[in-house]
Formats: structure tokens, sequence, C-alpha cells
């Protein structure tokens, strides 16, 4: 998680680039950036972008300048590369930052309704990216289903429900101390999905909150729907491997740690999912590992 | 069995988390009790509720059909999926009824799907019931706690349907005792049921067969969740002693209860042939389709074990010799997913905000002109055409009817052929009276005859039909003026529709 762009860089040699830079190799970062900001549009498809991409690689003085009309507007650089285009992401307090309140409604007022979306969030990306190996390597693409994210989530509160019962400890929360309760019982607790009148599935339910972070990863150019089995099939693209490698993941580890959490493993993998999409479509169903 | 699973991909440091010691087992023991006592309330809450709907509902024991609700769907769940929502409630259907035989049915539909809703909670965010009840922690002070359970609860089947499922919880109401090792709650089931036919005791002997099924379903529960976990993670589990340990005892389980439950079924049905009173004659069938579910159980049970172990050597090889990457990215599961779960909510959402706010990307901000606003205010909805463009009259042309025969002998024919089921007619007595209505008429009933020598059995079983004609030759040569061949006898064989349509399910 590295600001690409910080003032130093872009002033010190300004000075010498300056005579260089014109009001339309301004434009041309501006517009380099633009691209980057309608994350679904594919580098290759748009011959302009391409030609841009080409040229932030090629002379430094260009790319000094994209990156400072992006730390202007309070965007991050993730990366410049024909894959993944101008990958830029909202800083904390840019105008283009995503607001959990804008996101779900309900959030606003029921912390477990918040903790439940943002969980969803991270179980799409864990799941996704499932050993460390997965986030680190570019080439790798991430399938989930919406049904296996729940599943996945569910057997591990399980998991903590069973080790809680061995230990005979009482995890009712006490009454009136909702913060206080234990966050894996408040998914476990939510149902899985519902009959509705029309055929949907409820938006509170977990299926329901995990499609739509679904559906909005899509939106935000980091996940591509591929089908409709199993709640909707989705695949991961370079951009959202980016987003949570260099920013997310470390974002929620400084918390964690700040909260005296200091997770220990030796390296590597504690989850290890199936990364080939038969594999999930066995999951997503039953949670069985295998059909007739 | 999933507990190896818990203990080492989760950091130590957190199991000196800071939850409360466990009370006085005494205490404890309450609690459990009171808790059990809770999931019996939303049963007496219908009962007590049942006032209050539109209409007069008192008759019906709404506790009764909502514990047979929740007998219908534990019965019904499967090794994969669910209970069908419809099906059970048209299952209940026939309870309802004969609560009140003289209201309408529309009416005992709706008690069917308000008691399963209820049991469901339709109502609630969770759709799952909390209880409160106390507890004295271990310093001393008295603590309320909410206890949160669901009876029924829904679960996302293939192609996006919903069935239904019954909880641990629903089953503990159920059957009180259910919380045993189940292996040694079978046996004596089995023994027991074994006495009771030995000694013709047939009305307990269903009891126990009943409880041998609910055991049945629960071992197989059971052995759903250990495999779902060990998909997640071959290393998550004891491949070496626990998993093969569990196979092998399951398998040999399944071969056991297999080996006693034919020998129960050859017991069964010489008591069903043999006894005279019809009741225990209608006892013992019943009987013999419970342990036959039994058995079908068993072997979908075994079918999975079998495959169970090439799975997971499979999976063992994919995971273990994928070739190993520089390592450099974070572990989301066990770096941030695992350690989170455990806390407390409100620490936990700080940690699923900072990934929120993190991994959703960017929206540009909408922002409207006040010019195209106005216009867009200003323009009238487009004016759709509802029909769209007028047909042109199609030209048709008659054509001439060649048919041999006209619909009202078919029908007529149909008629003739309506045989009662337990009076199946010769075809020679068929042609005759046929050929005092009409003279063609006999050669249709002599074409639906012999088509009914081959019933189409597989049509008639996917579209659920009632009855099927049938004809079949006994060798008897047909003594007629214009045909030939074998006197068939001719009948109808009345469908078990509502069995096929269960067994269309399962099997699908």
């Amino acid at each position: 998680m590295t600001e690409h762009v910080e003032w130093s860089d872009t002033e010190a040699p300004a000075p010498a680039a300056s005579a260089a830079v014109t009001p339309a190799d301004a434009a041309d970062a501006a517009r380099l950036v633009a691209f980057g900001l309608q994350p679904k549009l594919q580098p290759a498809r748009d011959q302009e972008y391409t030609d841009l991409l080409r040229r932030y690689r090629e002379e430094p003085a260009f790319a000094r300048l994209a990156d400072a009309v992006a730390a202007g507007l309070g965007l991050i650089v993730l990366e410049v590369s024909p894959r993944a285009g101008m990958a830029v992401t909202a800083a904390e307090d840019s105008v283009f930052a995503v607001r959990m309140g804008d996101y779900a409604r309900r959030t606003a007022a029921d912390s477990g309704d918040r903790f439940l979306h943002g969980l969803a969030h991270l179980a799409v990306a864990a799941l996704a990216f499932p050993r460390p190996e997965d986030l680190a390597d570019d080439s790798y693409i991430g399938r989930i289903t919406v049904n296996g994210v729940d599943a996945f989530v569910r057997q591990a509160c399980r998991r903590l429900e069973e080790r809680a019962e061995e230990r005979g400890e009482n995890t009712d929360p006490a009454t009136g101390t909702p913060g206080l309760e234990a966050a894996w019982r408040i998914w476990a607790r939510r149902s899985a999905t519902g009959a509705t009148k029309d055929a949907r599935r409820p938006a509170a339910s977990t299926t329901g909150i995990v499609a739509k972070a679904a559906a909005f990863l899509t939106d935000s150019g980091f996940l591509q729907r591929t089908g409709d089995d199993h709640g909707g099939t989705y695949r991961t693209t370079a951009r959202y491997q980016l987003q949570v490698r260099d920013l997310a993941g470390g974002a929620a580890m400084a918390e964690l740690l700040e909260l005296g959490v200091v997770p220990v493993t030796d390296g590597s993998a504690s989850l290890l999912a199936a990364e080939d999409t038969e594999d999930l479509d066995l999951v997503a169903d039953a949670g069985l590992p295998f059909h007739s | 069995m999933t507990s190896p699973a818990s203990t080492d991909s989760v950091p130590p440091q957190l199991s000196a988390g800071p939850r409360p010691a466990p009370g006085p087992a005494a205490d404890e023991g309450l609690a459990r009790r009171l808790r059990a006592l809770a999931c019996t309330a939303p049963l007496h809450d219908l009962d007590a509720r049942k006032a209050n709907l539109a209409g007069e509902y008192s008759v019906y024991g709404m506790a009764e059909v909502a514990l047979a609700a929740i007998d219908l769907v534990t019965l019904n769940m499967d090794f994969d999926t669910g209970a069908d929502h419809e099906q059970i409630v048209a299952r209940l259907a026939p309870r309802i009824a004969a609560q009140a035989p003289h209201r309408p049915a529309a009416e005992h539909e709706r008690v069917a799907r308000w008691v399963v809703e209820n049991l469901i909670n339709v109502g609630s965010v969770d759709r799952g019931f909390r209880a409160v009840y106390g507890t004295f922690a271990p310093d001393g002070t008295y603590v309320r706690r909410d206890y949160d359970f669901k009876l029924i609860e829904e679960v996302p089947g293939p192609g996006g349907t919903v069935y239904l499922r019954t909880t641990d919880e629903a089953v503990n109401v159920l059957v009180g005792a259910l919380d045993t090792d189940v292996t040694s709650a079978q046996i004596a089931a089995e023994v027991k049921l074994e006495v009771l036919i030995n000694r013709g005791r047939l009305a307990d002997a269903q009891l126990a067969a009943e409880q041998a099924r609910y055991r049945t379903v629960q071992y197989s529960e059971t052995l759903r969740r250990a495999l779902e976990a060990t998909r997640r993670n071959v290393r998550a589990v004891d491949w070496l002693n626990a998993v093969p340990d569990m196979i092998a005892e399951a398998l040999d389980h399944v071969a056991d209860r297999y080996r006693h439950e034919n020998a129960i079924l050859t017991n069964i049905r010489k008591a069903r042939d043999e006894t005279e009173d019809p009741g225990n004659k209608r006892r013992a069938a019943e009987l013999v389709d419970i342990v036959k579910d039994c058995i079908r159980r068993h072997t979908q049970l075994q079918s999975r074990l079998l495959e169970a172990g090439p799975l997971f050597r499979a999976e063992q090889d994919r995971q273990a010799f994928a070739p190993a990457a520089a390592t450099s990215g974070t572990d989301l599961y066990g770096h941030l997913l695992a350690p989170a779960l455990p806390l407390p909510l409100e620490g936990a959402v700080r940690v699923t905000d900072a990934f929120f706010a993190n991994a959703t990307g960017l929206r540009t901000p909408v922002s409207v002109r006040v010019g195209d606003l106005v216009d867009i205010l200003l323009t009238p909805p487009v004016e759709r055409e509802h029909l769209g463009a007028e047909m042109p009259e199609p030209d048709l042309i008659a054509t001439p009817d060649d048919s041999r025969f006209s619909e009202e002998q078919l029908a007529v024919a149909m008629e003739l052929l309506d045989l009662p089921a337990d009076a199946p007619r010769r075809l020679s007595g068929l042609l005759t009276e046929a050929r005092g209505q009409d003279p063609e008429l006999p050669y249709l009933v002599a074409l639906l005859a012999v088509h009914a020598a081959s019933p189409a059995v597989g049509t008639a079983y996917r579209q659920g039909e009632q009855k099927l004609l049938f004809a079949v030759d006994d060798g008897t040569d047909l003594d007629d003026p214009e045909f030939g061949g074998a006197d068939l006898i001719v009948g109808t064989a009345l469908l078990d529709a509502a069995g096929m349509a269960a067994d269309r399910t399962e099997a699908a």
C-alpha cells in the first residue's frame, strides 16, 4: 500500500520537465486518469487508452504528470499496465470513495448489518484468493459463487461454535449489549435464504448480502459475472487482485493489530479451497464435496 | 470429527479471549434446560396466537400441526438437499383436514402455510427466534442472555430453489432423547424393534422403527457436515487416523444395519401376510415402508462413503503437490477472516469496515445538470403501443377430417374402458357391448385394448397420473366374428400419485 504519488516526487524534477509539459500533455494525462475512472473499460478494447498507457510507460515525464493529476483528484495509483489499465482507486476521503451508508441503508442504524456487509466483502476476497500465493501471483484468476461464499463463512462459524461448545463456553450474549456478541454468531444467526413472493432471494439474507457484494464489485470492474448457477458465478479481474493485495488486506490487518490481535501462521495457506470452477460448482448447493 | 480443524487454523492467543469462564455446573445445566424449554415456546405460541387470525381457527391444534411439520421436514431431508416447501404443505393437509373435516380445503392449506411460515418465523430479519434467560456469571452477578435459535431453516437448493431443513434444536424438541450417542442409540432401537416384532406388538414396533429412522437421518446429517468441513481444507481434518476410522466405522455401520433391516423386513412381511387382524396388517404394511425407507437411506449413505476416499486423495494431491510460488500475499482467511470472526462485534466491525472501505474501489459521483433535469422532467412519457403492430388475419384452409373415429366415438370407448380398479373385464365382453352401441366402436375398443397391453408406465409416472389402463394375455383365445387373437383381460391400475411425486423429487 504505497501512495505512488507524493508531492515531493513530482516537484523535484518539475523544473527540468516543465519546459516540455504543454497543456496538450496535461489534457492527455487527465484523459488517461479519466479512462482509469471507468474500471470496466478494457484497455485492449480502446486504441486511445492503449496509446496513452504506452506513453505512460515510455515517457517518465508524462507518467509523473498523470500521477499528479490522479493525486490531485484524491486517487491512488495502484498499477499502470496493459492488463489492468490505469488502475486507480479512491483515497480515503476522496469524492470517489464508497461510503457504507450509501452502499446499504440499514447499516447506518444496525452495526450487525454493517458487519455482515463488510464480512461479505472480506469473504468474497478470501474465497477468491484462498492461498497467499494466489494473491501474489499476477496471472491467478479467482472464481467464486454466491452460495459458495455463504457456505464457506457458515462453515467457519460452525467451527467456532463447535469449539466454544467443546470448551463449555456460553456464547449467548448478555441482553442489551449487542456489541459484545461474538461476531460469527451474527452471520450464523441470519438465515441463508428464504422464500419470497417474487422468487428473489431476500436482501437481508446472507446469500442476498453476498450477492449484493458480488454485484457491486462487478460494477467496480473487480469481478466479472460468468453464470447464474449457485446464486451467481464470478471470476476476478487483475484490478481486484491489486486492490485487495495492495490496499484492503493491509488496511484491515492494521485495524486487527490495533485491536491487539496478532495472527500468527506459518506463512502457508490456512484455507485450501478449490480454485477451479468445477469444485466450486460442487460446493455451492449442498456443501458436499461430491455429487452422484 | 471436525474438531482438529479448529485448533490449527486459529492463532493460539485467541483462546485466551475475553470470554466469561463457564459458571457453576448446576447453573450450566439449568441454562441448558432453559434453552431446551425455549425451543418449545414457538409451538405453544402458535396455539396462543391462532385466536388472532382472521377467521375461526380455534378448532385446529396448531402445536400438533407444527410437530407434524417438523416431523415431515426431518424425514424428507435428504443427504444433499432439504424438504420441498410445497410438498410439506401438501402432506400436512390430511392431518389438518382431519381436525376440521367440514372446512374448505383452501383453509386447510392456509393453516398449513401459516404454521410452516411461523416455524421459519418469516416476519423476522434473521428468520429465527430469540429467548432471554438468566445465568449467574462466575463473579456471582446475574446476567441476562439472548438465546437465538431456529426450528426450520431455509437453505438454497440447486437452481435457485429454496429448501427446508430442520435444525438440531428442532430435532431435539421433536424427540427429546436424541441428543445421545447416535450409534448406540440406534443399536438399542433396532434390538427393541426386533423384540417387539417377535412378540407381535406392531404398534410399539412402528414407533421404534420411526425412531430408528430419525437416528439414521441424524447420522447422515452429522456425516454431511463432517465432509463439508474436510472439503475446504484437507489438512484441517485428521486424514491419517480420524477420517479413515470414521469412514470405516460408518461403512461397518451401514453394512450391519442393512443386514439387520433386511432381516426385520422379512419378519414383518411374514407378520403382515400371516396376521388376521386388519389393523395389524395395515400397521405391518406401514412398517415395511418405513424399513424400506431406512434401507434406502443407508444405501445412499454408503454410496457417499465409498466416494469419499478417492475424493480425499484427489484433493490431497491437488492441494499438497501444487507448485509453491514465492509467497508474499496476505493469507486473507488465516490472517483476517478467521481472527476477526471470534472477536466481539464492535471490534470485528472495525476490521470489516476497514476492508470494505479499501476493497470496494471507486464510484464516480453522479451529478445532474439542471438543464438536463428540466428537460427530463418536462418530457412527457413515451406512449407505448400496448398491443404492438396489427397482426394480419391468417388465411386458414380447412383440412378434411380424415380420422377413422369421431371424437364422440372416442368418448364412448373411453367411457366403456373406464373400468373400476377392482373389476377387470374380458376383451370379448367389451367388444360385444361396444358392438351393441355402434358397429364401428369395436375396432376402436380393440385398438385401445391392444395399446394397453404395453401401457406407458414411464409417462404415467412422470405425469403423476392417478390410474392406468392395462391389458394382459392369460392364454384364452378370443372368440369373435370380427377379431382374432388373445382374449385380453383389460383393467385399470390405480397409481400412487403422491408416492410417485415423492419418488421423483428424491430421484431428482
